[in-house]
């Protein structure tokens, strides 16, 4: 920026005029889901719902529950609320017709699309994160309401497995926003597909095999149940395959091709 | 600096625009002018990125949107009024922006207050705005990069006189210190006042273009008859196209001798022969818009 632009146009902010980087747009779409009302509210459902799951465990169980078990009842409730918000994160946009704005600032729309990942990514940590905490307190209440003893197992690979099962749905509710690009749609269908798929596989006993190798909800049980084997870990990857990459895949062109308006 | 060069966008058989060319000088204003559905938003769509043209360019700074580094720094930009959420706050929505163009907190505060919308309603949430609002809104998120390229899609929708008389200042001034802005609307009256130059669109098509000072000396004839079907069709046979003036009067796109001659060939009768004036640019914008409709019709302007 020379000194004459300075003097002659209207230019008056100083420092030189480069792209944002992909850190910053995600820190945008990270405040993007909790600076509305909706936003903050959903936020704080997903919370509730966490402490609910968790509080119910610990007051009705009859055994001393681990922080395994923990973690398991709280991921309920975040595992299928957290992607409703990774699903907003992509249809507000178009429902607000905020898509023009950001991709005006932004024109190369993936840049935009995968800073919407990574904020959803962080989103999917942080509610790991959440339950973790969540889960941690319940242990630690557990000889003052309870009888049981406190129990502190879990293991690595178990909470590695948490975290990127969390990861998967999430982005799967991302992937679903994007090739559907609108709120109720996107929300309705995130839930009631996997579950008609669900029901059609496992009613009809000649579809075993495709339950097993492209059910998410199947293919993920074995993750609170001992850990995925290697099969496990395949028929976990075709199913994310199917309900992830598909769909964010199909998406990403949609966006990229959609007339913004 | 801003060119659109022979800009076509079709869809499906459908051609909205049709190779359109224009281009804006900085330190001016330029107004870009049709009625409703004549093209405008499609081809400021275009210019930034929104929509890909079917054939032709649109560049800024004789570059491709797309291509700009900031985009926000170098172009600020209001489409739509009314795309904004409705559930942030006015000065939530702009730092959204300024963090995204990387520009101070300090400085949405300084665009809230030149939009006049600091105080009470920065901290207020969109979706209790006035459409005046909105439009100041957006324009603070345009100008909040500070950037030398304004495109403006219908800014004066919903502004009071009183916004519209500020609004004409505020892009005077921004011209005046060597910017470039380019601002469409569907009302004449509204850029008559601030724009250098015109460019009228119609039908996909631009009809006319030129500094303001040109299209106005550009005017047509007024001429009555007691039979106005006749008349026209006296007119047309000639080559002179005609769209209905006030009343029963018809405006003819040729000066006063020629309708006359036309006329007198015909057998057609005057009561009224006169140059077209006084009624300046609205009379002109009504003409070419109104004759281009004619002809992508191809029917006479005036039946019976």
């Amino acid at each position: 920026m020379s000194a004459a632009t300075l003097e002659s146009g209207p230019r008056r902010l100083t420092g030189p005029v480069t792209a944002p980087s992909l850190l910053r747009l995600t820190r945008v779409e990270l405040r993007k889901s909790c600076d509305t009302r909706a936003g903050r509210w959903l936020l704080a459902v997903i919370a509730l719902a966490a402490v609910a799951t968790v509080a119910l465990a610990l007051f009705t169980g009859h055994d001393p529950l681990s922080l395994s078990d923990h973690l398991e009842f709280a991921q309920l409730a975040t595992s299928l609320l957290l992607p409703v918000l990774g699903i907003l994160l992509v249809t507000s946009e178009w429902s607000q017709r905020t898509a023009m704005t950001t991709f005006t600032l932004v024109p190369r729309r993936s840049r935009v699309l995968t800073a919407k990942v990574l904020a959803a990514s962080v989103l999917a940590l942080l509610g790991v994160a959440a339950t973790l905490v969540t889960s941690a307190v319940a242990v630690v209440l557990t000889p003052v309401v309870t009888d049981g003893a406190q129990d502190w197992s879990l293991g690595a690979a178990e909470l590695g497995q948490v975290v990127l099962l969390q990861l998967v749905y999430v982005l799967s509710g991302v992937a679903f926003g994007m090739l559907l690009l609108s709120s109720p749609l996107a929300i309705v269908l995130y839930f009631v597909l996997p579950t008609v798929f669900t029901i059609l596989v496992s009613t009809v006993g000649a579809l075993d095999w495709v339950a097993d190798w492209l059910d998410l909800t199947t293919a993920s049980a074995p993750v609170f149940d001992g850990g995925l084997d290697a099969q496990g870990w395949l028929q976990l990857a075709t199913a994310t395959a199917l309900w992830l990459g598909l769909p964010m895949a199909l998406g990403w062109l949609r966006v990229h091709r959609a007339e913004i308006s | 600096m801003i060119t659109v060069d022979h800009l076509t966008k079709r869809y499906g058989a459908r051609t909205v625009v049709s190779d359109v060319s224009f281009s804006c000088p900085p330190g001016s204003v330029t107004g870009f002018l049709g009625p409703n559905g004549a093209g405008k938003s499609t081809t400021l769509r275009s210019l930034v990125g929104l929509t890909v043209p079917t054939s032709g360019t649109a560049t800024i700074a004789g570059r491709a949107h797309r291509d700009l580094p900031n985009a926000g720094r170098q172009v600020g930009v209001l489409l739509d009024a009314g795309a904004q959420h409705a559930g942030r706050t006015g000065r939530e929505t702009l730092t959204l922006t300024a963090l995204v163009l990387g520009v101070g907190a300090e400085r949405v505060d300084e665009v809230l207050g030149q939009v006049g919308l600091a105080g009470r309603p920065a901290g207020t949430r969109v979706g209790s705005y006035s459409l005046g609002m909105r439009q100041r809104l957006g324009l603070a998120a345009a100008l909040l990069g500070d950037p030398e390229v304004l495109v403006l899609d219908e800014p004066a929708n919903g502004l009071d006189p009183e916004g519209i008389w500020w609004m004409r200042g505020l892009l005077r001034g921004f011209a005046d210190r060597g910017g470039t802005v380019l601002l469409s609307s569907h009302q004449l009256r509204e850029v008559e006042a601030v724009a250098d130059q015109l460019v009228v669109i119609a039908g996909g098509r631009v009809v006319a273009q030129g500094s303001k000072t040109e299209l106005l000396g550009r005017r047509g004839t007024v001429v009555r008859g007691p039979d106005r079907a006749v008349l026209a069709r006296a007119l047309q046979t000639a080559g002179i196209t005609v769209v209905p003036g006030d009343g029963d009067a018809l405006v003819a796109d040729a000066d006063p001798l020629a309708v006359g001659q036309a006329a007198a060939a015909a057998g057609a009768v005057l009561t009224e022969l006169r140059q077209a004036g006084g009624e300046g640019l609205e009379e002109l914008f009504r003409s070419l818009t109104g004759s281009a409709d004619a002809a992508t019709q191809q029917q006479p302007a005036v039946a019976a």
